[in-house]
This record gives structure tokens, sequence and C-alpha cells, in this order.
């Protein structure tokens, strides 16, 4: 029915919502393509990300798990009287002035004996780390008793050395179906075998056929240099094309002997007990020096001696013949083993990779949040309460509400500029300390907790803050007994942003010096330290190869420690979001 | 009836009644900006009786409620002037303590809106920061009776510790009330307390404010004519920020001296 009073409604009957007609059915096909298109976005969003994640993550953990294992050298040490404790006193000063480094070089001699010649001792003894005989002190300082017995005593391994039997080194090949007896000239030194067979012969095929490709290489590149017209490209070509020349001579003369050099895989003799690095090479003799010396001169029957290849030349590796052939010794002898690295998570940086650890990075780290926590959290949220309920609107507000939003978007770099000026060099606080370090985060990371907690504090209903005040609590109260508590799970959320910003950066930490190098573990806020991210950067500049495993394990503890932080204060806010 | 237009603009005066006199309002006006929302408002509201506020929406009533305890000074933009006297003390007087106000003045809102703690802390909270309970024990008492009092006891004596919130929508309102008078206040304020309730609760929370007017001044603001006539002894009508015409309520219901408060419960407009 029509109703006079108002009149506009009467067409209103006849106006139904089109649903069936072509361009209504077109519209609705039209809208679920657009729901489906946005949901595939937000699928290949999440996928890209959790691609990009995943690969971050197995990088870093096929870089740094290695770096959580260490090889340690097995050997039984006899704790001699005369040369540990000549006194008899026990004194602990004694004790530990003691040569265990001698002992333990003694021991690492006796696992392969017969080395020889400056180098090669040397070398053998570069296989332990500087820190070796660390363990073996500090066992004998606490225990005295041992004095006079034989121990056994895991030696630590140098990095090299360490890198090496975790498979950076190189593919071992054995020959040995060898079909000639081999004769011996010498037990060490310099070792020339003679084979009854020509066993030889298909090493020197290819060392022949790589002079020819090396002469192709210098015939290419003079051919190159020919197309510039200058005195010196033309004294280079001739150069070159007389060395060419010098190597298809010998590639023409294919029975007289070669010297090896480093470019190539190296070959070794495995026989009589010892092996020899071959130097040079002919169809059924080499001669070369003996790496590990032989038992005796006397010939080896066929099968009894081995021709040993090693597949990466050893301008390619970092450790060289001879200390892969005493680690490979000793591997077959099962003097070697390997165990978890608990020392990564004890000790403190030290120049040597295999002796470095982060528990003073660890330290500094949490030292330095423990004091920006302490800091920016209770002045975070009192900022938060008085520009929110107790500030008066005024030009002075605006101002430092306009300011506190700049800082949050300020380069950190700037903040360490700040602690420069202000802490080490007005209140001359102490250099490298977490308690600067704290400082400097805390002011970092205020801007953020303050933003976090203004909002959570306009979240919450104004009727519970009316409810409050209607009851008689004074305004105060009504803020601290009612609004708060319900604002805590976003002021949480803040604060876990803020405290895992403060714990990656860098920057300012450089600034204010936690960049040094400090083997120490700090035991107070006002001790020298470093912290994980500046370890880390640290640790990845250095060029020794076993930091690289070091820099990656030290990430992968950094974003463990970020993980339990934020699992922490989620669960605590969970805890107090219940309430509500 | 015929009015004189003089005699339309004149706020009336009470009619002297036989109760002492708990709240005067002399010449009150408050203003939200430019805005002038109440304007010269005089009342006095006697003692342990009800007075109900009617009116059209936007009428002012609301505001001259939460002038009596000081709600208004939360808003940055009100300005209250004149004067408003509990037992003759002025109650806008700068020496005086805003917070114990507003002890002496409880307050219920339109929506309930307990505190999300358990039912106990409610109830305890206001006791417990204006020191009224010298023990636990004495606290236990003061919530006991206060529940009992707002007629809520029976239906949560065995879950004291539940969630306030978790409570319906007309337990919640009595546990307002109850958490208002368990400060033990002398005037108790309620803005439109029945109006989220369904039909069952409002009558409960009538019967309630039947059994507290022995004891306390309350003033009602009310939407619901029929509320006001059933539950006040008293009645004002408010209209465009002007008290128009004040008295016994069954005089303003069945014979309004003024034209608009005719117009009014007629339901002319509203």
């Amino acid at each position: 029915m029509t109703d006079t009073a108002f009149p506009e409604l009467a067409g209103a009957a006849q106006r139904r919502l089109d649903v069936t007609s072509d361009a209504a059915l077109a519209r609705i096909k039209r809208r679920y393509r657009s729901e489906s298109r946005f949901r595939w976005y937000g699928v290949g969003a999440l996928s890209l990300t959790s691609v990009f994640l995943v690969v971050l993550i197995a990088d870093v953990l096929v870089k740094g798990l290695p770096a959580f294992w260490q090889h340690v050298l097995l050997v039984d040490i006899p704790l001699s009287a005369e040369k540990i404790d000549p006194d008899g006193k026990r004194d602990s000063a004694t004790l530990r002035a003691a040569d265990y480094n001698g002992l333990a070089r003694e021991a690492l001699a006796a696992a392969i004996p017969g080395i020889e010649g400056r180098t090669a001792k040397k070398q053998l003894n570069e296989l332990l780390s500087s820190g070796a005989a660390d363990r073996l002190r500090e066992e004998v300082v606490a225990n005295p008793s041992l004095i006079g017995q034989t121990v056994k005593s895991q030696l630590l391994l140098s990095d090299n050395a360490d890198l090496y039997l975790k498979g950076e080194g190189t593919d071992i090949v054995t020959l040995a179906t060898t079909r000639g007896i081999a004769t011996p000239s010498a037990k060490s030194g310099e070792v020339t075998i003679l084979v009854a067979a020509n066993d030889f012969a298909d090493a020197l095929l290819v060392i022949k056929q790589d002079l020819k490709a090396r002469a192709d290489e210098l015939e290419v590149e003079a051919k190159r240099l020919e197309l510039f017209a200058s005195e010196a490209a033309a004294a280079r070509i001739s150069e070159l094309r007389s060395e060419a020349k010098a190597l298809a001579d010998r590639y023409s003369k294919p029975k007289v002997a070669e010297m090896l050099d480093a470019r190539l895989p190296s070959m070794l003799i495995a026989i009589n007990g010892g092996l020899v690095k071959v130097t040079k090479l002919s169809d059924t003799e080499v001669t070369g020096e003996a790496l590990i010396p032989l038992s005796s001169t006397d010939e080896a029957k066929p099968g009894t001696w081995q021709i040993v290849t090693y597949a990466t030349p050893e301008s390619n590796r970092n450790a060289n013949d001879r200390m892969v052939s005493f680690l490979e010794r000793l591997k077959a002898e099962g003097k070697v083993e390997r165990h978890f690295n608990w020392a990564f998570f004890t000790s403190g940086d030290s120049r040597e990779p295999e002796l470095a650890g982060i528990l003073g990075s660890l330290v500094g780290s949490a030292l330095l949040l423990l004091v920006t926590l302490a800091l920016c959290l209770p002045i975070g949220v009192m900022a938060a309460i008085y520009l929110e309920e107790f500030a008066p609107k005024n030009w002075l507000t605006e101002i430092i509400e306009i300011n506190i939003n700049n800082l949050a978007a300020v380069p950190s770099i700037v903040f360490g500029l700040l602690g420069l000026a202000v802490f080490l060099n007005f209140f001359g606080l102490p250099r490298s300390a977490p308690l600067v370090g704290g400082l400097v985060m805390a002011l970092l990371v205020l801007p953020t907790i303050i933003i976090a907690a203004r909002a959570a504090l306009k979240a919450v209903p104004p009727s519970i803050k009316e409810a409050a005040l209607g009851v008689g609590a004074s305004k105060q109260q009504a803020i601290f007994h009612h609004v708060l508590p319900l604002a805590m799970p976003g002021i949480m959320t803040g604060t876990i942003i803020g405290m895992a910003h403060a714990l990656g950066e860098t920057a300012p930490l450089l600034m204010i010096g936690m960049i040094a190098f400090i083997v120490d573990i700090p035991q107070g806020l006002t001790e020298a330290a470093t912290a994980l991210p500046v370890q880390i950067y640290l640790w990845s500049d250095l060029p020794e190869p076993a930091f690289q495993a070091k820099t990656a394990a030290a990430i992968i503890v950094l974003l463990v420690f970020l993980f339990l932080m934020n699992g922490t204060a989620i669960w605590l806010r969970r805890k107090f979001e219940r309430r509500w | 009836m015929d009015m004189a237009v003089a005699t339309e603009m004149q706020p009336h005066t009470a009619v002297a009644s036989t109760q002492k006199t708990k709240v005067v309002a002399k010449n009150t006006n408050v203003f939200y900006g430019e805005k002038h929302a109440l304007k010269d408002v005089s009342v006095s509201i006697p003692d342990k009786g009800v007075m109900s506020f009617i009116g059209p929406s936007g009428c002012g009533k609301s505001t001259f409620l939460r002038c009596i305890n000081r709600m208004n000074d939360t808003i940055p933009v009100c300005r209250v002037t004149g004067k408003i006297t509990i037992d003759d003390q002025d109650i806008y007087d700068p020496k005086l303590d805003v917070v114990q106000l507003r002890a002496r003045v409880g307050m219920v809102f339109q929506k309930p809106n307990p505190f999300p703690k358990s039912i106990f802390e409610n109830v305890a909270y206001g006791p417990r920061i204006h020191g009224l309970a010298k023990s636990k024990s004495d606290l236990e008492a003061i919530v006991t009776s206060s529940l009992e009092k707002a007629g809520l006891w029976k239906e949560v004596k065995d879950r004291l510790q539940d969630s306030g919130t978790g409570l319906s929508g007309g337990q919640q309102q009595r546990l307002c009330i109850a958490r208002a008078i368990a400060v033990g206040p002398e005037v108790i304020l309620m803005d439109e307390p029945c109006s989220a309730l369904d039909p069952i609760a409002t009558a409960k929370v009538e019967e309630l404010i039947d059994e507290l007017k022995k004891n306390f001044c309350i003033i009602i603001v009310t939407h619901s004519m029929q509320q006001a006539a059933r539950v006040s002894q008293r009645t004002a009508f408010f209209h465009l920020g002007l008290l128009v015409e004040e008295g016994e309520t069954s005089h303003i219901f069945t014979n309004p001296s003024d034209k608009r408060t005719q117009d009014y419960i007629t339901g002319r407009f509203g």
C-alpha cells in the first residue's frame, strides 16, 4: 500500500535487484574471478617468501653446521715428572708453565715416526692447533697426581687439518693393481723407484698430453696478441711461440722423463709402509721425495705397492701433499676422532679459527639487551602513558610527538655517533662496554616502543576507564590498574619488535667501539665486550677459510637466540591476552 | 492549554517537598567548545528517592547527569559554569577532591561495563582503593552485602572468581550497580541503565532501584516514560538544553504545566 506521506517509495515495490540476467551473471563471474586472482596473489607471495626463507636457512645451515664439529688426534702422552715438575713441589705456577706443547709434539712425532728435516718437521707440527695442549695443561693443573702416568689425550687439530678432514681436501684414487716389482733406492729423502713393468706409462701419457694442451693454449694467446700491432705485443708473441715450441718438443718425445708440477694432480707411490711423492716420471722409473719414510729398501712385489693420485692439484688446495699424507696415515691408523665442538660455546674469540668461540659475544649481547630492556621498556611505556593521558594538547606536545615518530626512522648509525659524542666523550663511560651499547640501543628502540604502546593504549575501550573513574579511582589508578593491563599485549608486541631490532643492529655498535678483538668473556657491564652481530661481521672479514664456517655457525646461534627471545615474548603476550 | 511566552522561557523551580534536599543546581551551563549544550539549569533533587530526567535525544539530560559527578571533566573541550552543591557543599570548588566526589556519587552507565576481572574483584576494587576494608574478611563482607543488595548474590555466589564479562547483560548491569554501591555512595547516577537490557532484566533492575531508593538519592536518565512513571517520585523534563518543567512524577505525567512537556509525553515528538 502506498503511503501519501512518502511518495518516493511508490516505485520501490517495482524495483528489484537483478540477479538472473546475463549482465548479472557476468558480474558475479567477474567477482569470483577477481577473488580467486587475489587468493592466488596471496599464495604466490607467500610461496616466494617461503622459497627465499628456505634458501636462506638452508644456505646458512649447510655452511654453518660443519663448524659445530671438530677433529682431534688421539695419542698417549707420558707425563714425565722431569719435564713438568722437576722440583717435585707440585706448585701450580710451575705446573702451568711447563711445556705441554713440547709433549704434544713429541707424541705426534711418535705417531708418525721417522720424519726428518726442518720443513717436514714443521709441517708435521702444523697439524696441531696452537692451543692443542691447553686441555692437557688444565687436566694436569687440576689433578697433579697424573704426573708420572701416561694419559690418553685429545689434541686439537689445526684449522687446515680440520677442514681437510671435513672433506674440503681432495679425492684420493688408489691404483692397487700394479704389474711390476718395485725397488726403492732409499728409505728417506730423495728416493728413486725402479719398476720392472711400465706401470707409469699411463701417467706419463697424461702428462705429455697436458703439455700439448698447454702448447695449444699458448698458441691461442699468441694469435690473440697478433691483433695488436705494437712492439710489446710482438715481443710477447715471440716469447709465447718459443715456449709453445719447447713444450711441443717435449711432447714429441714420448719416452723422455717429465717433471711434475703443482698444476697437475699429485702422484705418490705407497711402498714398504712409506709414501713417496713423485717429482720426475718416466715409463719405468720415478724419482721423488719420501713424505713418509719407508721401512726398508727391499723390493716390493706387484700388488703390494700402489700408485696413489690426489685428484685436486696441490696449488688448488689448502693442505699440501705432505699434510694430506700425514692426515691420511693418521686416519688409517684410527688416531683421528670427530666430536662435537663444545668449545665453540665455552670460549671467547681467537686468532686461530679452531679455537674461536662465541661465548664472549653471546655474553656481550645478553648484557647489552638487558640494559636496553631495563631502560627502554619502563621509559617507553611511561612516555606513552604520559603523552596519551596526561600531556596537555598544546604545540609543545605536538612537537614531541612529531619528533618521536621521526626518530623511529633515523638510520641507526646516527645513534652510534650520538653515543660516541655523548656517552663516550662527554660522560666518559668506558669504551666497548655493554653499558654504552645498551644505552645506544635503548635510544634506538625507544621510539618503536613508544609508538606501539600508544597505539595499544588507544585501543583500550574508553568504557573501562570511565567505569574505573565512576567508582572513584583517580586517573592514575584507572590507568595503571585497568587500562595498562589491557594494553599489555600490544606493548609486548612492540617490545618484541624493538628487542629483535636491538639484537641484530651492528652499525651503532661499530661507532662506540664494540668492534674490538676481545678475547676474554666480559664479567660486567663496564668491561669491554663485543656483540653477536659484530662478531659475525668480524669473522666474515678474516682470511682463513675455516672462519667462513664459523661465521655461518654464529649466524645460526644468532637466529636461535632471536627465536627464543621472540618465543618467550609471544608466550608472555598470550598469557596476558587471556584475561581480556 | 495556553502558556504565556514569558513563562515558557523561565525554568521552573522545585515544588517544596518533605524530603531533605541532596543535590542543588543553580544556573548550570555546559559548553562543548562553542556549542551551548545546557542552558541555565536550576533544580533541587531530594534525598532517599528517585528523580528521573526525561526528554528527547540530545536535550542535555545525560550532560547534566555527568555534571553531578564531574565526569565531564574528562572531556577536554567541555566547560561547566554555575553552581552545583551536594549537601550544601559546592562540588566545583577547586579545593574539592574530585576522586572523593566520585566515590560519594556513584555512576551506572548505559552499556554495562564490568572490569575484565573476576566478579569478586569487580565489586572489591572500589572499597580496596578507598581503604574501606581493614582486612580480607571485611572486604568479603562488603562484596557479599553489595551483591545481595544488587540482587545478584544468589546467582553468582558459587562463581565469584569467574570473569565479570562472562555474565549475561542483565547480570552485568546488576554487577555494575553492586560495584557502584560497594563504595558506600550517597548519590547514585544512572544513565539509561536499562536501555541495553531485555524486559525481564529491566524489570529486575527496576525492582532493585525501588529497593535502593530507601537508602540512596537516585537520579536516573531514561528514554522510557513508562519507566520514569514506574520508578521515580520526581521527574524533570529537558528540551534543547533547557530544563522545561520539573515536579512530582504523577503531576508531570497527568497534568503538565508546559505545552512542550505535554507534547513530549503524548508522543508528538521524541
